[in-house]
């Protein structure tokens, strides 16, 4: 509802101008990329989570009935605050999980993520129906509110938090560390490097920050959670560390790209010239644009070598 | 003492079976559903009984029998069970397939396309579209195929892509059909349909149809390639180690190709059998119908042979008809959902039962070390 409000208020404004709709495409874009930077910071790491998905709807779950609940109780404004941080709390406890099965148990972690994945398509829903009765969350009456320039708070949190990944990834000794373990572990560990400890910090930072990315999704494009609410934007986010070959930077860049490419299949109707087209191609873009990518830079694998693959101490 | 060894070569002979651990693994996410349900404030007891009746057609409650609930459990499976082989057969080839929903999905398009334009001619109609639905699926799996054996793409990634290209590129396709509106098309001819008119005598008019058939020769199909072919053991062969495969003079590029595109034509048979079996008309996806996702619990749940495949997709099929029962005796539907991701949860944590045998070896060997 929201997104289509924020649409409706930049399109009387600026119909034609693409700068009217910059503000909807930061809305879009900002989610993808604080999940993208997370899934980036866990496979950097060396453990690949294709959770993002189901932790972006359980940080949206858990946000939006925070919200709700607390708005009941005349919580007010830092409501929303609170919310996002209950969400992303919340999408970090579930990634525990796909932690201590990937760290530990040297599970497959493949097989985990699948599994939070469906899980998190049971948990929500069931959430929702203990406590609203429905099978989604009761709408919230006010979600977050736009800065002066028409643009939400959490572009800004976005941007904070590719800054602030690139810095500790490139800049602190312990950034340095955390690639180690995901180029390779046996070298990292020989050196004194807790490789179990920093690879438990990336996958629980990953879900804290999808957690906090559902939450955004939730606060600012739409008014309650249902089943939709995600929608395929963590598999985008996905999309997005390998097309921007695990650096801050190209991931970044990625997710701007599908970002917007998400925002034209919304906001195509505006553009005459766009409406030959069915949105549903703008959809489909991003996943075709990071196949193509794949296979074009298939010669050099930019990927951390030692990605998905457990650590096993004593072996090589 | 005694008693104390037979006691771990009993957990040791029911942690070294495959099967005896699946089994084990169900009930451990039964058990933490219904522990769940019971955390809630509602009475757990009220979903076993859903599930009896789902299973018997037997209602516990007022006694009643209603046949058309056996016919519906086992009309859900079939899709459950195809997409199960999808993910198996990729499986035995050591690919991670999570393709099967996008290729459903594509069988599922094709299968409408053809239902609705191609010629409806009595037998030879409804053969066309599931067979259209098959050779589309083995495309869109074989693509990922070639992807991997040629580009090294990993599958993983390239599946993931191609189930939401296949979304919504059956929208757009959906959308051009005949008499469609923003959900659905127009009714298929007659000759497309699946429906068995003597299943729906015997099951009280249930939605049970001949796409069961199609998945009794699937599953044939599946024990017979795995196990009785030189193919199938080619397969098998890269799966378990792909340099000594090739060593061997096995083709293990072609291998890869062949073995997602035969994958892909399962989850497409699953697809052309909903299209035209659960549906008379064809459908415009709003989102996903997750059997493609799901069939990989079901394939891991049975330890991607045929027969164990056959009857996870049995129970996944038993859970979803479930729910609507769950949902009128108060229990929220989406338990079977939890149970289900729980299930595949703990089957990736049962890679600590090797951990377990590893330290209990060592500590053997600790113990007779000390004992010298």
């Amino acid at each position: 509802m929201a997104e289509q409000e924020a649409v409706a208020e930049g399109g009387v404004e600026k119909m034609s101008t693409l700068i009217g709709m910059i503000p909807s495409i930061l809305m879009i874009v900002s989610p993808i990329l604080i999940t993208a930077i997370g899934g980036m910071i866990c496979e950097k790491s060396g453990v690949v989570n294709i959770a993002l998905e189901g932790l972006m709807g359980i940080g949206a779950c858990a946000a939006a009935s925070a919200h709700v609940l607390m708005e009941a109780a005349g919580v007010g404004m830092p409501s929303i605050w609170l919310s996002l941080g209950i969400g992303a709390l919340i999408g970090a406890t579930f990634s525990a999980i796909h932690a201590v099965a990937a760290i530990n148990l040297n599970a497959d972690q493949t097989i985990s993520g699948t599994g939070i994945n469906l899980l998190a398509d049971g948990v929500t829903i069931f959430a929702a129906q203990i406590l609203f009765r429905a099978d989604r969350t009761r709408e919230f009456r006010m979600g977050m509110q736009t800065d002066a320039l028409g643009i939400y708070p959490t572009a800004y949190i976005a941007l904070a938090v590719v800054a602030i990944a690139w810095f500790v990834l490139y800049k602190l000794p312990f950034g340095m560390h955390l690639r180690a373990c995901g180029e390779h572990p046996h070298a990292a560990d020989s050196v004194g490097i807790n490789v179990k400890k920093i690879r438990y910090i990336a996958v629980l930072s990953s879900g804290l920050l999808a957690g906090l990315a559902g939450g955004c999704i939730v606060l600012t494009q739409t008014i309650q959670y249902t089943s939709n609410t995600i929608n395929g934007r963590g598999f985008i986010a996905l999309a997005a560390v390998s097309f921007g070959r695990w650096r801050p930077a190209g991931v970044a860049f990625a997710a701007f790209l599908f970002g917007t490419a998400q925002a034209f299949a919304i906001i195509a109707n505006n553009f005459p010239a766009l409406r030959v087209l069915p949105t549903e191609v703008f959809n489909i873009l991003p996943y075709v644009v990071t196949l193509v990518a794949l296979v074009m830079f298939s010669g050099k694998n930019y990927a951390p070598r030692a990605n998905g693959k457990p650590y096993i101490k004593g072996a090589s | 003492m005694s008693t104390n060894l037979k006691k771990e070569t009993l957990a040791t002979r029911i942690l070294g079976s495959d099967g005896a651990v699946s089994v084990l693994v169900v009930l451990l996410g039964f058990l933490v559903g219904t522990i769940l349900v019971g955390m809630v404030g509602r009475n757990p007891l009220n979903m076993y009984k859903a599930i009896l009746q789902a299973l018997s057609g037997y209602n516990i409650d007022n006694g009643r029998m209603n046949v058309r609930y056996i016919g519906e459990t086992l009309n859900y499976s079939v899709p459950f069970i195809l997409c199960g082989f999808s993910m198996a057969f990729a499986a035995r080839a050591g690919l991670f397939n999570i393709g099967g929903e996008g290729q459903y999905i594509m069988g599922m398009t094709v299968a409408q396309i053809i239902g609705l334009l191609g010629p409806a001619v009595t037998g030879l109609h409804w053969i066309l579209a599931i067979t259209g639905a098959m050779v589309v699926g083995a495309f869109w799996g074989g693509i990922v195929g070639i992807l991997k054996a040629k580009f090294e793409v990993s599958e993983v990634v390239s599946t993931i892509m191609l189930n939401y290209v296949a979304l919504y590129l059956s929208r757009i396709i959906s959308l051009q059909l005949p008499g469609a509106t923003t959900y659905k098309t127009a009714n298929y001819p007659d000759t497309a349909l699946l429906n068995n008119p003597f299943f729906r005598t015997i099951t009280n008019n249930s939605m049970l149809n001949n796409g069961f058939f199609l998945m009794i020769i699937a599953v044939v199909v599946y024990w017979f390639i795995m196990e009785k072919t030189n193919l199938g053991f080619g397969l098998r062969a890269t799966g378990f180690n792909r340099e000594a495969a090739r060593c061997s003079g096995i083709p293990v590029v072609k291998s890869i190709a062949i073995s997602m595109a035969i994958a892909g034509a399962f989850a497409g048979l699953a697809g052309g059998i909903v299209a035209l079996g659960s549906f008379r008309y064809g459908r415009v996806l709003s989102g996903m119908d997750n059997y493609g996702f799901n069939g990989i619990a079901v394939a891991l749940v049975g330890n991607n042979t045929a027969l164990g495949t056959m009857l996870a997709g049995a129970l996944f099929g038993l859970l979803k008809n479930s729910q609507a029962l769950m949902q009128s005796k108060q229990i929220p539907k989406e338990i079977t959902f939890i149970i289900q991701g729980l299930i595949v949860v703990f089957i990736a944590l049962r890679a600590a039962i090797a951990l377990y045998f590893a330290w209990r070896s060592k500590r053997q060997l600790q113990k007779e070390v000390l004992k010298k």
